[in-house]
């Protein structure tokens, strides 16, 4: 059974890694094979996973942890059923232990965990939950399939290696290696005949990993690996062209893993604190369940949490800290697909989603108030949707355009809509990498390796039939066009932030919703549409070779028909799959389809569609207003200076500590503290040659001559014990000596 | 067996002088005879040490073993008393390891002016003086020890070194020696203060470490003074570290070598073997002030690294940032903490010794170390550069790689210390140690980025530059293996530390445990 064994797949990848490494030279398609067939495998096991998880029976009820007040978030379908047997479910759960018995030396275990909500707390839980209105008595779920190892022990805590296999996880690594497979795909025609095609090929098979790693992980250590791998890897790949234009690309590569560095002392932080406040266990599982049932003290809970926001804050690219993502499009475009659709940015979304007990209670999630996870998201949302539209450079818009999507899956999480985010995650995930990919195409076949719409392209359409047909699908499903992929999974975000009492964010994600749709549709009229200009126009742009375009049009199916799996006239299956213990322990509100909230999230969409249609193919101006001058000319140059954060950043924090701080810090080792060594040296120096009158001069003599004499054979030697320093000192000591002894004697 | 089991210390400690014996009668021209036969010592010596490894019982690593406790100096009842555990064990074997390495590795990278024959002789001296502490349970025997790898470093970094390298050999002889004079003072007064149960005065450190306790708490603290002055320049801890970059960047380059992977480890070692167990109230009132200083160190150490031009000055600062994790995981006294610190003796052990001997082949290729005139390193010796790289991020802390577990470790160690110890202010250095981490990433990848990436500058862009040869890859390969292995397999390292750290700690209670 591949939920057991879901270790396998990052195991596959790492190996493709190492053989790449090994090999790849000298193979004719220079390790590639080695890539395709490890990608090609995980996405069979993760395929094959996500159907048994889906076969799965769904036989394990969980109670909401009562400890939460919901009391305003709950919702009105589910029935009220007996409550009776809570104790038994709770046994039940944690009964269900089956050994595997297999890998003696390893110790392999294999657990159902689950139904741990259920204990400690529910007894002084029941006079609650008639005023919570009961109805988070929610129908059974899937256990999941846990496998544990021994890793390491410290004191006398057994740290343990473990996969957990749920729905997120089966969801997430059936995403990944879909997208991963396709960017291996892309990238055999696209960087054919790059001097580290090998390296190119080594670092994204250890980047999939690291993703792998992150979602098969059972416990915050081994999450933490998987994060950093990926943090390794976006180096490796964004700086992937280090010798060329200066220091451009290494640059960029430096940025994004220092400002996701700055994030992770947050995870660090974060990690260290719920260690100790769950009772000495990294494991995820049990961490949800100590604070959904109250035992971490809201204090120690809160700092947890917003420690670990700073590191989603920094890997998930929110505001302030995305500064690092759109410079990271100095790496090949594959690899901004696979990060942007699949790996690295959601892996911050992927640990709130995961670790969600303790930002629901930390943050009073289900309360409706303002929160700072949606705060975060909500900000990030408009600020990068604003920056898309003063980008030349069609990655720029995408990668921007990421950022404030992730600014919706975060505030989904922050507003208790948890299905919502980590649908989003998936949906989003097939047109940005489609929309990638086909910047990519652009620019290999149409643009002359441009990326600049306004210089390079215009007019593509019927040049690149493919290329432009999945780039318009992709555009759609991401604006927010019905059925697409993008209009259900941003549909119930907004729809969520309504319900759950979060009115405001939803009104920011509908606007967000609206910029996202206009800066799409310049984005395209740009790419696609008006003469063709520069390269467009001098290099004979042609349609990309099939390994470029499947893909795209892979991409572009998917992005169609993604979005039916949580549709509600489909039985919103994708919930009910990746539901688990915590979602249900939290006593998440569900809410049903709701045709005025879909209505609006539509006329919003086509809002945006129509004021981009209109400005750009109808030339369409409002009154006066120009980029150049007036209130707009400075709301313009602060979006060109991205809001001047980059300036604070590099100019001000980063030169700060480089320069003045550390030179300061080195002036005071050399003036200050070498300088006290020197003058104690200098004045030892006085008062030894007063010692050395007193003491016994034959005495020091005859032992150093004993010891010049040991060591005469290596000859020049000698003449560094006769400057007499070793004397002085051999003074010296015995003069601390006495001091200190005098010290003793006193006391 | 039970043969081995009886000399198997002794051997490792004085086999190095045998082979020292020898070297001194083959005259100096016959150098090839001179490297054989210090490789053949250092080899042996090494097997000595796997054979350690192999007979080593695991599953009781607290208890001594390989014990041989003999009369020594009866006046003073000093011992030769020598064992291995559990957190000895690990720094033994780096010691041995990095030695035969370091001899490969000086295969055809003498250092001016040459002479092989001192060199080598020099370099086995402190193979006996550095596995002598680490096996050492008499204090006056580990002081012999202790101060009988100055000498040869001295003399190392005074003849062979840079262009400053009296001044640095000065500093660092003195420096130390300062501290050793107050460290034997303490020697002393645990001496007359601690009397054993019959009543005798002893040097033994079980038999000290059963009666301190009884020292009252004031003297503790005094006699830790002495103690905290010997060690803490040692490993350096901030203040007491600017010897260290001087001799650092004036050392030839298996001097760094052995000065970071090894040296430093006596320091954090004593306090570890010595200090803690035997003062444990004058370690509970001197924990807080350790730990300050620990990142302090951290935070000044970066800066200094940021600071730097010269890239063989600014791995020696590191130094500072890394041993102050160190530092950090002993002064919350907790089994985590003294993991992590014994886990991070070794990874940077590991780490840093690679990276001095990256800075070495950089210099002896390209004549320079300075940032400002290096650059495209991977353009023109590929695999130096990506070593470079690899060793950049093990030093960062990347997990998978052996720095992590030195440094994590430490800091999560530092959320909940020791009962006596305050928490409130733990974990105010648990935030700034973690904030550490992005510094180290800083200095780190700056001095990747400025040697390695990019193309070579103009007036090497027609140079000859040499990948990674032979004896490089030999010496290197251990190193870089042991940093994954370790990495990926930590219990490897926890599963013999673990028990035994358990003994150091026993005095300590910890908060919320």
């Amino acid at each position: 059974m591949v939920l057991q064994n879901i270790w396998v797949i990052p195991a596959i990848t790492a190996s493709s890694f190492v053989l790449i490494l090994l090999f790849g030279r000298r193979l004719p398609n220079k390790g590639a094979e080695f890539g395709l067939m490890a990608l090609t495998m995980t996405f069979a096991l993760a395929s094959i996973g996500a159907a048994q998880w889906v076969g799965r029976p769904a036989d394990l009820e969980v109670e909401p942890a009562s400890t939460i007040k919901s009391a305003e978030a709950h919702d009105e379908e589910g029935g009220d059923e007996d409550h009776g047997n809570k104790s038994d479910k709770g046994h039940a759960g944690e009964g269900a232990k089956e050994h595997a018995g297999e890998g003696a030396k390893e110790h392999a275990e294999e657990q159902d965990e689950g139904g741990h909500g259920a204990e400690g707390t529910v007894a002084e839980a029941g006079e609650g939950d008639e005023d919570h209105g009961g109805g988070h008595e929610a129908e059974p779920i899937r256990r999941p399939v846990d496998r544990r190892w021994a890793w390491f022990q410290t004191g006398d805590v057994k740290v343990q290696a473990g996969t957990h296999a749920d729905g997120l996880a089966m969801a997430m690594l059936f995403v990944v290696s879909l997208i991963s497979l396709l960017v291996h795909v892309f990238s055999f025609s696209y960087m054919h005949g790059d001097e580290r095609f090998t390296h190119y090929y080594a670092a994204l098979s250890l980047f999939t990993t690291g993703m792998f790693v992150l979602v098969t992980a059972s416990n915050t250590l081994q999450a933490l690996f998987g994060w950093e791998l990926m943090g390794l890897c976006s180096f490796m790949l964004i700086g992937h062209w280090w010798d060329r234009d200066g220091n451009k690309n290494s640059s960029a590569a430096l940025k994004a893993f220092f400002t996701t560095r700055t994030g992770d002392v947050g995870l660090l932080v974060g990690i260290s604190i719920l260690f100790f406040a769950a009772g000495q266990t990294f494991d995820i599982e049990t961490t949800n369940r100590a604070a959904l049932t109250g035992q971490i003290g809201s204090g120690v809970l809160l700092a947890a949490a917003a420690a670990l926001l700073v590191a989603v804050i920094g890997k998930s690219a929110q505001f302030p800290l995305h500064t690092w993502l759109p410079d990271a499009m100095a790496g090949p475009t594959p690899v901004s697909a696979l990060i942007h659709a699949a790996t690295m940015v959601v892996a911050g979304v992927y640990l709130v989603a995961r670790l969600y007990g303790v930002f629901w209670v930390a943050f009073d999630i289900g309360g409706g108030g303002i929160n700072p996870v949606a705060v975060v998201g909500a900000v990030t949302i408009l600020i990068a949707a604003a920056l898309a539209f003063v980008q030349a450079d069609i990655k720029k818009v995408l990668a921007y355009s990421t950022v404030s999507q992730l600014g919706f899956m975060i505030m989904a999480l922050g507003v208790g809509a948890w299905t919502a985010g980590i649908f989003h995650l998936f949906t989003h995930a097939f047109f940005k990498a489609c929309l990638f990919l086909g910047a990519g195409s652009i620019s290999h076949s149409g643009s002359h390796h441009s990326f600049d719409m306004v210089k390079d392209m215009g007019g593509l359409k019927d040049k690149m039939p493919w290329t432009f047909r999945t780039f318009l699908v992709a555009t759609a499903a991401l604006a927010g066009v019905p059925p697409l992929a993008g209009f259900w999974s941003k549909d119930e975000i907004l729809l969520g932030a309504g319900k759950n009492g979060y009115g405001l964010f939803m009104v920011v994600g509908l606007i967000g919703a609206f910029m996202t749709a206009a800066y799409m549709t310049r984005c395209v009229y740009l790419t696609f549409f008006g003469e063709p200009r520069g390269a467009a126009a001098h290099h004979h742009p042609h349609e990309s070779p099939p390994l470029i375009v499947v893909p795209l049009q892979v991409l572009a199916v998917l992005s169609v028909f993604a979005g039916l799996l949580n549709a509600p006239f489909f039985g919103e299956l994708f919930g009910k799959w990746t539901s688990n213990s915590t979602v249900l322990g939290a006593g998440i509100a569900h809410h049903e389809f709701s045709l005025v909230a879909a209505a609006l999230s539509i006329a919003v969409a086509f809002g945006g569609i129509a004021t981009g249609y209109a400005y750009y193919w109808k030339g369409f101006r409002v009154g006066s207003l120009r980029h150049d001058r007036g209130p707009t000319g400075m709301l313009y140059r602060l979006l060109v200076r991205k809001y001047y954060l980059d300036d604070l950043y590099e100019g001000f924090i980063v030169r700060g500590i480089r320069e003045p701080v550390a030179r300061a810090a080195y002036w005071t080792n050399q003036k200050v503290i070498d300088a006290v060594v020197n003058g104690a040296g200098i004045a030892a120096r006085g008062i030894a040659r007063f010692v050395y009158e007193i003491i016994d001069q034959r005495g020091i003599d005859a032992a150093v001559n004993g010891a010049g004499i040991a060591s005469s054979e290596t000859g020049g030697l000698l003449r560094y014990i006769q400057t007499g320093r070793v004397q002085q000192y051999a003074a010296l000591m015995l003069g601390a000596a006495g001091v200190f002894a005098l010290a003793l004697a006193l006391l | 067996m039970n043969w081995f089991d009886d000399w198997a210390l002794t051997l490792a400690v004085f086999l190095p002088m045998v082979g020292v014996a020898v070297l001194a009668l083959i005259p100096r021209a016959n150098e090839d005879l001179h490297k054989l036969v210090a490789l053949v010592t250092s080899g042996a010596t090494l097997a000595v040490g796997v054979g350690i490894l192999t007979r080593f019982d695991y599953s009781r690593s607290r208890m001594p073993q390989f014990e041989v406790d003999r009369g020594w100096i009866d006046v003073i009842n000093s011992r030769y008393h020598v064992f291995v555990d559990g957190i000895s064990l690990p720094l033994l074997a780096l010691s041995m390891l990095i030695t035969v390495l370091c001899v490969i590795y000086s295969w055809n990278h003498f250092p001016e002016p040459h002479n092989p024959k001192a060199f080598l002789i020099l370099m086995l001296v402190l193979e006996t003086g550095m596995n002598g502490t680490f096996v050492a349970e008499d204090l006056i025997l580990f002081f012999v020890f202790f101060e009988l790898v100055l000498l040869p470093m001295y003399f190392m970094i005074g003849v062979w070194g840079g262009e400053n390298r009296q001044y640095a050999s000065i500093k660092f002889f003195l420096y130390t020696l300062f501290g050793s004079a107050l460290m034997i003072l303490s020697f002393l007064a645990l001496f007359f203060l601690a009397p054993n149960t019959a009543g005798q005065n002893t040097f033994d450190i079980p038999e000290l470490v059963a009666a301190g306790a009884s020292i009252p708490r004031s003297t503790q603290i005094l006699i830790f003074a002495g103690l905290f002055m010997g060690f803490a320049i040692k490993v350096p801890m901030f203040p007491f570290h600017t010897w260290l970059p001087d001799a650092h960047t004036e050392a030839p380059t298996v001097g760094s070598v052995i000065l970071a992977a090894v040296l430093l480890k006596l320091g954090t070692y004593g306090f570890i073997r010595i200090a803690l167990p035997i003062l444990p109230e004058a370690a509970e009132a001197w924990a807080p002030w350790i730990g300050g200083l620990a990142v302090i160190g951290i935070i000044y150490g970066a800066l200094g690294c940021l600071a730097q031009r010269d890239m063989k000055r600014l791995i020696a600062f590191s130094s500072v940032a890394h041993m102050g994790y160190v530092m950090l995981g002993i002064s919350t006294l907790t089994d985590y903490g003294v993991n992590a610190a014994v886990f991070g003796m070794v990874a940077h052990g590991l780490i840093t010794g690679m990276l001095f001997f990256l800075a070495g082949s950089i210099h002896e290729r390209y004549h320079t170390r300075e940032l400002a005139r290096l650059g495209g390193i991977l353009k023109q010796a590929p695999h130096l550069g990506w070593i470079l790289g690899f060793c950049a991020f093990a030093s960062l802390g990347l997990p998978g790689l052996a720095g992590f577990w030195g440094e994590f470790p430490a800091i999560l160690s530092a959320y909940s210390p020791a009962e006596a110890l305050d928490e409130g202010l733990f974990r105010i250095y648990m935030v700034v140690a973690a904030i550490g981490t992005v510094l180290a990433a800083g200095y780190l990848l700056w001095m990747f980025q400025r040697t390695a990436f990019g193309l070579p500058k103009e007036e090497f862009s027609d140079a000859h530059i040499h990948d990674v040869h032979g004896p490089e890859w030999i010496a290197w390969t251990p190193l870089l293996v042991l940093i994954v292995v370790l990495g990926i397999f930590p219990n490897l390292l926890f599963g013999i530390t673990d028990d035994a750290v358990g003994v150091v700690t026993q005095a300590f209670a910890r908060v919320g445990g």
